[in-house]
């Protein structure tokens, strides 16, 4: 980095896609977009239904197939890798519809986590409730705000400890990239702000790159640097925040008015 | 803890059963022995996959006895449970590498068609397996002594009961392990194993590779106990019987399966005392009794205790 100027540097970009093309029959979920993120930064994705906000993560983190076009992650080709893979590589996701272990308690699905990043998911005879594993799982709950819950089936979560919970799990795998799908949606009015004011701090504090598909204009608003908005599979807007949503067709996709 | 209270429970099961009659240390015997093909089912079952054909695995093991007295000459018994360890993992390894792929119905219905075609061998391959008429398994040797005839019942008990035992450790170990919980987590949500980094498949085959090997190794402890091994041991009845003594015992802890086989046995052997031709609905009504009040299976019965304040949870506070 030093002195070069990140935005036109195309080695210091973290993560860029290429002409990334993907068609669902007459769905445009992305046409010809090249996309750049820097190191770090906390971008958000504003678009209405069907614009290819959630489809760019899948294509992403290679649930998806792109139908043409490529995906670099640190000056690496990961197009067409499983999501097993990338997230070896350092992207983990979350998602809009939580995925959780839902009969396992709350440290449970956080301890596996942790045992899982650390290459041990075939381990059959060490237990997996190690000390320190426990103790780092403690410490994420913590940040998350969580800890109340620890003991508690996944299952029973309110939705709001949910979104954070799943957010937590990808967070658990120190990723260099976290998107995440929605991180509110579902949540109440009054609780998005708090689950948006759990999350940031923390996610700032390790400087990893976040990338968060939101639907609420107030939530991008107030905690992205960045914000991309999307129509059609198309990036029609782009830059800070209140720039893009004053834009007249930032508002007309997404409010259908000028 | 759990560990003191499992050797407990063993202790009684060790000091016990010289005064009993000795019918009911044979009970006993073949209890322990096939708890073992049931905790396959349930390792898997913790793994939302349900099996139709366990008995497979069961009848490779008695088998691999069978062969081994038949062809080999082997009569040492510990060399023919290694065998039937190495049998039992080549027959699920090889299997697996298919049956991994497949979930529900498909899962089941496939394990149950492989040991189906498992039973047709046995049965048309006369010269080799002995047909209808099967095979018969001497007394074996323990470490190269032969067991004296009026303490050979016992005998076999008790190495069936540490055996198993030992099994049911190894059993525990695994489901406390990365991969045991690894194993639910893909019950629970395949798609979330998969971007955390896990191999849902792999674990499904390693799973699938253990549950093979206890219900091998229950094979010959049976056919042992029995003395003699035929066809119907790798029949979907007896598939069934596993699968029906897992829902039993319930999948909550690697010991229920001893508690539903135990029971099962004993149900079994009143039930077709008192009512020989009506034993099966005497036995379908047990399961309809325990669905209803107990779908956890007998293993809830420790949760009811639990609830009244005899044990707490132990590493989630």
């Amino acid at each position: 980095m030093g002195l070069r100027d990140a935005t036109m540097d195309p080695v210091s970009a973290v993560l860029e896609t290429v002409s990334l093309t993907k068609f669902f029959g007459m769905v445009r979920a992305a046409e010809d977009l090249s996309l750049r993120f820097q190191e770090g930064e906390l971008v958000g994705i504003v678009g209405p239904n069907g614009s290819g906000k959630t489809t760019l993560l899948n294509v992403i983190t290679g649930y998806v197939k792109p139908d043409r076009g490529r995906i670099r992650y640190q000056g690496r080709d990961i197009t067409g890798l499983p999501p097993r893979a990338v997230a070896d590589l350092g992207i983990a996701r979350s998602f809009q519809m939580p995925q959780l272990y839902l009969s396992l308690t709350v440290l449970e699905n956080l301890v596996l986590a942790l045992a899982i990043r650390a290459g041990r998911a075939r381990e059959f005879w060490a237990p997996l409730a190690r000390v320190d594993r426990l103790d780092d799982a403690r410490r994420i709950l913590e940040q998350f705000g969580l800890e109340e819950h620890a003991s508690h089936d996944a299952g029973q979560l309110p939705e709001g400890a949910r979104k954070l919970l799943d957010v937590a799990l990808s967070f658990a795998r120190r990723p260099r990239i976290l998107l995440m799908d929605e991180p509110t949606s579902g949540v109440s009015a009054r609780d998005k702000s708090t689950v948006m004011d759990t999350l940031v701090p923390v996610l700032k504090g390790t400087g990893v790159t976040t990338i968060f598909v939101e639907h609420d204009m107030e939530v991008v608003q107030r905690y992205a640097e960045r914000v991309l908005a999307f129509d059609e599979g198309k990036v029609v807007a782009a830059g800070s925040p209140d720039a893009v949503l004053a834009d007249p067709a930032v508002r007309r996709a997404l409010l259908g008015r000028a | 803890m759990v560990i003191v209270r499992a050797l407990m429970g063993l202790a009684l099961f060790l000091v016990v059963p010289p005064f009993l009659p000795e019918w009911i240390t044979f009970l006993l015997t073949l209890a322990w022995a096939k708890a073992l093909a049931v905790l396959g089912v349930v390792l898997l079952l913790r793994g939302g996959l349900l099996t139709f054909g366990h008995a497979l695995y069961y009848a490779v093991g008695a088998y691999t006895a069978g062969f081994a007295v038949k062809f080999l000459g082997v009569h040492e018994g510990l060399v023919v449970l290694v065998l039937a360890v190495v049998t039992g993992a080549t027959t699920s390894a090889l299997l697996g590498l298919l049956l991994a792929r497949y979930r529900g119905v498909h899962f089941g219905l496939l394990n149950l068609a492989f040991s189906m075609v498992l039973y047709a061998i046995l049965l048309k391959f006369y010269a080799v397996t002995g047909g209808t008429d099967g095979l018969r398994l001497p007394t074996p040797l323990l470490a190269g002594i032969k067991p004296p005839p009026q303490s050979l019942r016992l005998t076999i008990y008790y190495v069936t009961v540490v055996l198993t035992a030992l099994l049911l450790y190894v059993a525990h170990r695994f489901t406390a392990s990365p991969l045991g919980y690894t194993l639910r987590a893909v019950r629970d949500n395949e798609v979330r194993v998969e971007y955390m980094g896990a191999s849902v498949r792999q674990a499904i085959y390693c799973s699938y590779i253990v549950a093979g090997v206890l219900a091998s190794v229950g094979g010959v402890l049976a056919g042992f106990s029995v003395g003699h091994i035929v066809p119907e041991v790798s029949f979907w009845t007896q598939s069934g019987e596993f699968v029906f003594v897992a829902l039993l015992g319930g999948t909550g802890s690697v010991v229920a399966p001893i508690a539903g086989s135990i029971v099962f046995e004993f149900v079994r052997n009143y039930a077709f005392k008192y009512s020989p031709y009506t034993w099966q609905m005497t036995l379908g009504i047990v399961l309809l009794i325990i669905i209803f009040f107990l779908p956890g299976g007998l293993w809830s019965l420790t949760g009811l205790a639990r609830r009244w304040g005899f044990a707490t949870r132990r590493w989630t506070r």
